[in-house]
């Protein structure tokens, strides 16, 4: 538990921190700093960058493929690759991910395959298994639910007095879920090691956020559990990458949960079956945040420093299309699934009635009769 | 050996699991400092310690998700909700997440969580307290459901539901709790999942049932021997999902002639599974259809109406008498 004096410490910053209402911003939209980022090494940039590039050009080939017919209903990221990115780098192997299902620019940084992606979205189970050596687990498709496993995934961690995190991705909509708050509440009362990350990308689906909460910001909600908040510009790699870095040494010191609210905008639709067109001005809102554009304004920065150069750039064009087109053949190319795996980890070990249900299946399947 | 309560009995397996396996932790709402509204967790705080045993905010789908969250970490937790009629709250967090947890990772996690919950009519409690809720886990796979009859079968199925593998709802019905006392063996000892119980042998009719139900069948059959010299079967499932259909079918074989009595309300739940396998699996055995003796379709009733809105022994009674006139 919690020291009563580092409780007191903590409530002080709460009180201080202009990352309530304000977004802290390191890297400004024309490529220069509003702040020191000597914590932030060359190296940590350069990748994030080189992520950041291949998401997109993921991103926009999965769209691409949706509608092409070749894979199933897909919801892009474009837009949120800084806030995706640089709070995946900011993790380690131990901590355990809780992911929404449009986080996939997270968890490609964190090992999953981007032909893994293709299939989940293809409608295969496998696609949201987690790589080996990570902890990423499946997607939680109902809103915010997952929000809490985070919670009891942490409680482990302490228990163990394991060196590691949870972290749960989440978008501005789940913070009107009953779940989010529970999540916060309970993390809370046990000072529990996990972080919030919220990507208030502006719309949960057609809703925008002034509808979604009377709220200014979702930060703010930290102050009524009394635990750190943070907003920051979440298309400003540098300040998510800080402000998950931040939280996770707090976890680990013993000082609770953070909620970071990474402010983004997703520029597309909610999903290939979505139309944005129906709810907001989307030339227009697309053009206004496309100066906030998170990767043209790292790439401004990386070249100020000489980081990066015309020659840079060619290479990793060259190398993110051949990537993202390998993940295409290997996900198009995969053998149908095996239909019989349907019955297979539904319990450790089949009740008799789903036994005999998979052997009338298997049976059907061989054209003998029931 | 000793003789106890089922909420002894209860109290006593999570005692003894708590002690043989370090990943059992025991929490929910007033389970701790207060060993739970029924007494169920009584010591058990004072013991294993407030990181072991503790009491949760007040937060259903909070209390399951944190659950679901430890036993991806490889706990064994046994969380409980105060009352089953509160489970709507966390419905999302047992069937929609930790139902599918296993599924969804390709058993690379796994949610064996024990979901202990107080329900059942008689004991005139407050509204959305009461309720039999197992019909809805009967149609989420990935889920057992469990339902102890005796303060002995308690014990053995509690100790085999913390230690199964997958996700279990362990349900006490509240009558039962301090209705009688058994004696219950102070040694380890499991009762496996699954696996229904013959509680009577009879051979002109079998009575299914489950809970507090069973004993409102034995008092039934006893009045049928005694009345009409007629004897019935009851069959005491114990488990409701999975539903031993093999013990339900030896027995018609020998009756041709079954009623099953539920707590639930008549439609789709339990009992409407138990006649679906009975006429898969039996049909040619029957002298005539199969009977549910159960509440009508309403709502759970207020608690002036409640004792005449449950099956009694004599509306069982009078149920068998159709079923052997039919």
């Amino acid at each position: 538990m919690l020291a009563e004096h580092d409780r007191a410490e903590r409530l002080m910053a709460i009180a201080k921190a202009e990352g309530l209402y304000e977004e802290i911003h390191l890297l400004k939209e024309d490529g220069t700093l509003a702040g020191s980022v000597d914590d932030i090494s060359p190296e940590v940039m350069v990748a994030m960058y080189r992520h950041m590039v291949f998401a997109r050009a993921f991103d926009r080939k999965a769209i691409a493929l949706q509608r092409q017919g070749r894979i199933g209903t897909y919801a892009p990221f474009e837009g949120q690759e800084a806030a995706q990115v640089a709070s995946a780098m900011a993790l380690a192997p131990e901590d355990f991910v809780f992911p929404s299902y449009r986080d996939h620019a997270a968890t490609m940084v964190l090992g999953q395959s981007p032909a893994n992606v293709l299939l989940y979205w293809s409608g295969r189970v496998e696609g949201i298994r987690s790589p080996e050596g990570r902890h990423i687990l499946p997607p939680s498709v109902p809103i915010a639910t997952h929000v809490l496993h985070a919670v009891g995934a942490a409680w482990a961690s302490r228990h163990r007095k394991e060196a590691a995190v949870s972290i749960a991705y989440f978008g501005d909509g789940a913070t009107s879920e009953g779940d989010f708050h529970e999540a916060l509440n309970f993390a809370g009362v046990f000072h529990l090691p996990v972080i919030f990350f919220c990507q208030n990308n502006g719309y949960a689906i057609s809703v925008p956020f002034s509808r979604q909460s009377a709220s200014r910001t979702i930060a703010q909600r930290a102050i009524a559990y009394d635990i750190v908040g943070v907003r920051v510009d979440g298309n400003d790699a540098f300040a998510v990458y800080r402000a998950v870095k931040e939280a996770r040494a707090r976890a680990l010191h013993g000082l609770g949960p953070t909620l970071i609210e990474a402010v983004t905008f997703r520029m597309g639709a909610h999903t290939t079956a979505d139309d944005p067109t129906r709810y907001r001005d989307q030339k227009a809102v697309v053009e206004a945040w496309q100066k906030r554009d998170p990767i043209a304004r790292l790439r401004l920065y990386l070249e100020s420093q000489r980081l990066w150069s015309d020659a840079d750039e060619a290479k990793l064009q060259e190398e993110v299309r051949a990537r993202v087109e390998a993940a295409v053949d290997e996900a198009l190319s995969i053998a149908p699934p095996d239909m019989e795996m349907m019955f297979d980890h539904v319990y450790a070990e089949a009740p008799w009635h789903l036994a005999a249900e998979r052997e009338e299946y298997r049976r059907s399947r061989e054209g003998v009769s029931v | 050996m000793a003789q106890m309560t089922m909420i002894q009995a209860i109290t006593h397996a999570l005692d003894l699991e708590l002690a043989r396996d370090e990943r059992v932790l025991v929490f929910g709402e007033d389970v701790g400092k207060n060993g739970g509204v029924f007494r169920a967790t009584e010591g058990l705080q004072q013991k294993y310690g407030p990181n072991r045993v503790f009491d949760t905010p007040l937060a259903e789908s909070g209390i399951i998700g944190l659950a679901n969250g430890l036993a991806i970490q490889g706990f064994r937790p046994v969380p409980e909700i105060q009352f089953f009629g509160f489970v709507f709250e966390a419905f999302d967090q047992i069937a929609g997440q930790l139902a599918r947890t296993r599924y969804r990772t390709g058993g690379r996690y796994t949610a064996p969580v024990t979901i202990r919950s107080p329900f059942g009519g008689g004991v005139h409690t407050p509204e959305m307290h009461a309720d039999s809720l197992e019909g809805l886990f009967v149609q989420t796979p990935g889920i057992k459901v469990v339902i102890p009859s005796t303060p002995y079968d308690a014990k053995g199925l509690l100790l085999s539901a913390i230690r199964d593998p997958d996700p279990v709802i362990f349900l006490e019905h509240m009558k039962l709790y301090r209705s009688f006392r058994q004696e219950v063996p102070e040694d380890d000892y499991t009762i496996p999942l699954g696996v229904a119980n013959v509680v009577r042998e009879g051979k002109h009719a079998t009575v299914i049932a489950y809970g507090a139900m069973v004993h409102v069948a034995l008092k039934a059959a006893e009045q049928w021997s005694k009345e009409k010299g007629l004897e019935a079967e009851v069959i005491d499932l114990r488990t409701v999902n999975p539903i031993d259909i093999e013990t339900i079918v030896a027995s018609i074989k020998k009756t041709n002639r079954a009623v099953v009595v539920q707590e639930a309300q008549r439609s789709a739940g339990a009992a409407a599974e138990i006649v679906a396998q009975i006429n898969e699996n039996a049909i040619y055995h029957l002298e005539a259809p199969v009977l549910r003796a159960t509440p009508p379709d309403t709502v759970y009733p207020f608690g002036m109406i409640e004792d005449e809105w449950l099956p009694t022994p004599e509306y069982v009674l009078k149920t068998l008498d159709r079923v052997m006139s039919l």
